[in-house]
């Protein structure tokens, strides 16, 4: 097997770094107090998780309008588009050519920090769930200062689902850090903000297509 | 073009959202100090405790003279107070019946209504329940109006007094009239203490209702005549040291309080909102808002009562009759009727009732209510392979005047007509009373008789409910239960309630079940991916 030379890029800005580890914060913390409401466990005391559910969940929603703000503003929204090109390839390459030591079909690079089924996950996952959670979320909190047009059960029990197909995605999400060249090179990449990826892999011009400044 | 108008639209939304949550944040975070906008508000309806008065009993002359007899006091009474029994004459307190209307006899104790304790008034006949009625010597309505019932703040016994002297009348003996002299000037003495009832005057019956000290109700009973902070917050005598009449206001001699299937008020409304309406609701005085505005309680407010949290457990200080089985009433021990005591030195057997349980600081039962309550009367056809609620909270979920309120549900077993398939009102005490007959059959014909309805004469016994709001006993904030006693998915307090989505307690399966068979479907996952990737070291030669 050829070996190319790593080189190191930088992908992720201060500010795309600071949302995705604040955003991990809050999803952990709202996870883990949100079962406690669920009745699932009793960790920090009812009245505890409530009132940290909801200060938490207030934050995001504040820090998710900046995030779609920076989203929108820079562009970047357009790494989400979804493209069926590929995709085949890289889940053969998770499913059966990761274990034989092949190189990852799709390497990522300015213009596409994303491979397509990471687009096709973060487009369902930030356009379908986060909305869904943030829109059950807050009419649930403001239940008794709105008309109540939805009943409270249906808004309960639709947030609980997608919270735990959330934590669906963060156990996936975090074992997939782990596929980099080394255990922790994913991880440290959204640390630093540099990415390794292989010199000598030609970023294809449909990937690159929707970004491509000027 | 399109993506610029969604990006638009987009910011519009965020906009929108922002500010509801600016807003509501701003809500949650601006008075976070301070007191509670409830006790701010209460503190300030009752700042103005002391009362005053314009008359100073010593010095009437009605009263400066020698009674000897109760009417006589009444006459004194009235000779200022004109309207004084007149009024009185249409209260409640004085014809027993639910009506103002006396030939509607169908709910009251001296009407049809029964409860599951002594059961019935039987038409005031029972001269036993008189005792606790309004009139002098146990006459009923057809005697004259006793004020000191209510009135007489000295504890002095007049009823005693003036037996005594009228058991020493037409005596000669200079000794007996000096006797005489001196009781009447006990009399005077004790009179010109008249004032508005105290928790003593009201208790005197109230506390003791159905036979005994904490018989009926389980939140009134002998401790609330002294009671600490702890025991109420509002009556305690470290705390407010509130009459009964600080909450239930009157008109006319009309004591606010709930009235058999009449609710206590109609809407909870605060005295900011309407400031002649009786304080009878803890929203009078503490709002419909009254917690911190940062607090999720205030959310409660719509479904639950204000009693439901902060009313921990009844009968707190003495105990409370729970149960009470008439089956087995009339045995007797070498021939005579007797009692059998038991836990908190209480009776659990007594031949002229029955059995009876008791229980201290009790979990209340909770119901939706809307203020209103059944209350079955022996004209109503039961199902006796039920057990039939001889009284029960009235609403549920869908009424927005209903909240989630606590109750002592009195259970017992109490005769009724076989073959009309109706409860009974047996006669208790009195010659043809069960409690010198022992003969229940013949108790309830003499019963049925007082109040005109046929009985068929076969009885046995049916099980009955009879619920009381849990109201008084109100414990101090500290004490208010915690969010889990209800909002927990095992033993919660409220697992009886529908109509209600109740977090930490309802969940839907299906949908649970999917979510959590996702969550272990992705452990499984990355567990068994990952293995492969260690077991064959990612397809690395080494």
């Amino acid at each position: 097997m050829k070996v190319n030379k790593r080189i190191k890029i930088y992908l992720y800005t201060r500010f795309e770094r600071l949302w995705h580890w604040l955003q991990a914060l809050m999803v952990t913390c709202l996870i883990i107090t949100g079962l406690e409401i669920h009745g699932t466990y009793k960790l920090f005391g009812f009245q505890t998780a409530v009132t940290v559910h909801n200060f938490i969940g207030l934050t995001w929603l504040i820090m998710f309008a900046f995030f779609v703000f920076w989203l929108f503003t820079t562009g970047e929204w357009k790494q989400y588009i979804p493209t069926t090109q590929k995709l085949f390839s890289v889940i053969r390459y998770y499913s059966w050519d990761i274990f034989q030591g092949k190189p990852h079909p799709v390497q990522k690079s300015t213009g596409a920090k994303h491979n397509p089924l990471q687009r096709l996950a973060y487009l369902g996952i930030s356009a379908m769930l986060l909305p869904i959670q943030m829109i059950t979320g807050l009419l649930y909190y403001l239940h008794n200062d709105i008309p109540q047009f939805i009943p409270l059960s249906a808004l309960a029990n639709i947030h609980t689902l997608v919270a735990l197909f959330l934590l669906n995605f963060l156990i996936i999400h975090l074992y997939m850090t782990t596929t980099g060249h080394s255990l922790f090179s994913h991880i440290s990449g959204m640390i630093t903000g540099w990415e390794e990826i292989y010199e000598t892999t030609k970023i294809q011009d449909w990937e690159t297509k929707a970004t491509k400044k000027g | 073009m399109i993506h610029r108008y969604l990006i638009k639209l987009s910011l519009l939304i965020i906009a929108a959202f922002t500010i509801i949550i600016f807003f509501k944040a701003n809500m949650v975070y601006a008075a976070k100090t301070g007191e509670a906008p409830g006790r701010k508000l209460a503190k300030q309806a009752v700042k103005d405790s002391k009362r005053w008065s314009t008359i100073d009993h010593s010095k009437v002359d009605a009263l400066n003279q020698r009674f000897s007899s109760g009417e006589e006091v009444t006459e004194a009474c009235i000779s200022c107070h004109s309207e004084a029994a007149t009024q009185f004459h249409k209260s409640i307190h004085w014809t027993w019946l639910a009506s103002g209307n006396k030939n509607d006899i169908r709910y009251g104790k001296a009407g049809l209504s029964v409860n599951n304790f002594c059961i019935s008034g039987n038409a005031m006949e029972d001269k036993g329940c008189l005792s606790c009625h309004t009139s002098w010597n146990k006459k009923g309505v057809q005697g004259v109006v006793n004020c000191l019932k209510c009135h007489n703040t000295s504890g002095f016994n007049f009823e005693e007094a003036f037996t005594d002297i009228k058991g020493f009348s037409g005596d000669d003996d200079p000794e007996i009239v000096d006797i005489v002299k001196e009781i009447q000037e006990d009399v005077k003495t004790a009179l010109v203490q008249i004032d508005f009832p105290n928790r003593k005057s009201c208790g005197d019956c109230h506390f003791k209702g159905g036979g005994g000290d904490g018989v009926k109700h389980g939140d009134l009973d002998t401790s609330l005549v002294k009671p600490n902070r702890k025991l109420d917050v509002h009556m305690g005598i470290d705390g407010k040291n509130f009459t009964c009449t600080r909450c239930h206001t009157t008109t006319d001699h009309n004591i606010a309080g709930r009235i058999y299937t009449n609710p206590a008020v109609e809407k909870r409304k605060s005295l900011i909102e309407d400031d002649l309406a009786p304080k009878i609701t803890c929203v009078s005085c503490h709002s419909n808002a009254p917690h911190k505005n940062d607090s999720k309680m205030n959310d409660h407010t719509d479904i639950v009562s204000c009693q439901a949290c902060h009313i921990p457990t009844y009968a707190r200080v003495n105990p409370t009759k729970m149960w009470w089985d008439w089956t087995n009433a009339g045995k007797m021990k070498d021939g005579k009727p007797y009692v059998e005591k038991g836990p908190f030195g209480k009776p659990v057997y007594k031949s002229i009732k029955g059995e009876f349980k008791w229980d201290k600081n009790v979990v209340p039962e909770y119901y939706w209510f809307n203020g209103s309550l059944t209350s079955a009367t022996i004209d109503d056809v039961i199902d006796p392979a039920q057990v039939v609620k001889v009284s029960h909270p009235v609403g549920d979920g869908t009424d927005p005047e209903a909240r989630i309120y606590p109750f002592k549900i009195h259970q017992g077993k109490q005769p009724y007509d076989k073959i009309n398939k109706k409860l009974v009102a047996p006669l208790l005490s009195g010659k043809k009373g069960f409690w010198t007959t022992f003969d229940m059959n013949d108790a309830i014909e003499q019963g049925n008789k007082t109040l005109g309805i046929p009985y068929s004469g076969e009885f046995d016994y049916v099980q009955t409910t009879y619920a009381f709001p849990i109201t008084h006993m109100v414990a101090p904030k500290e004490n208010a239960l915690n969010c889990t006693e209800c909002h927990i998915r095992e033993n919660s307090r409220l697992a009886n309630l529908t109509q209600l989505y109740l977090p930490g307690r309802d969940k839907s399966k299906a949908l649970d079940t999917i979510g959590w068979l996702s969550v272990i479907g992705a452990i499984l996952g990355v567990f068994f991916h990952g293995m492969g990737r260690i077991f064959i070291r990612n397809g690395k030669e080494k």
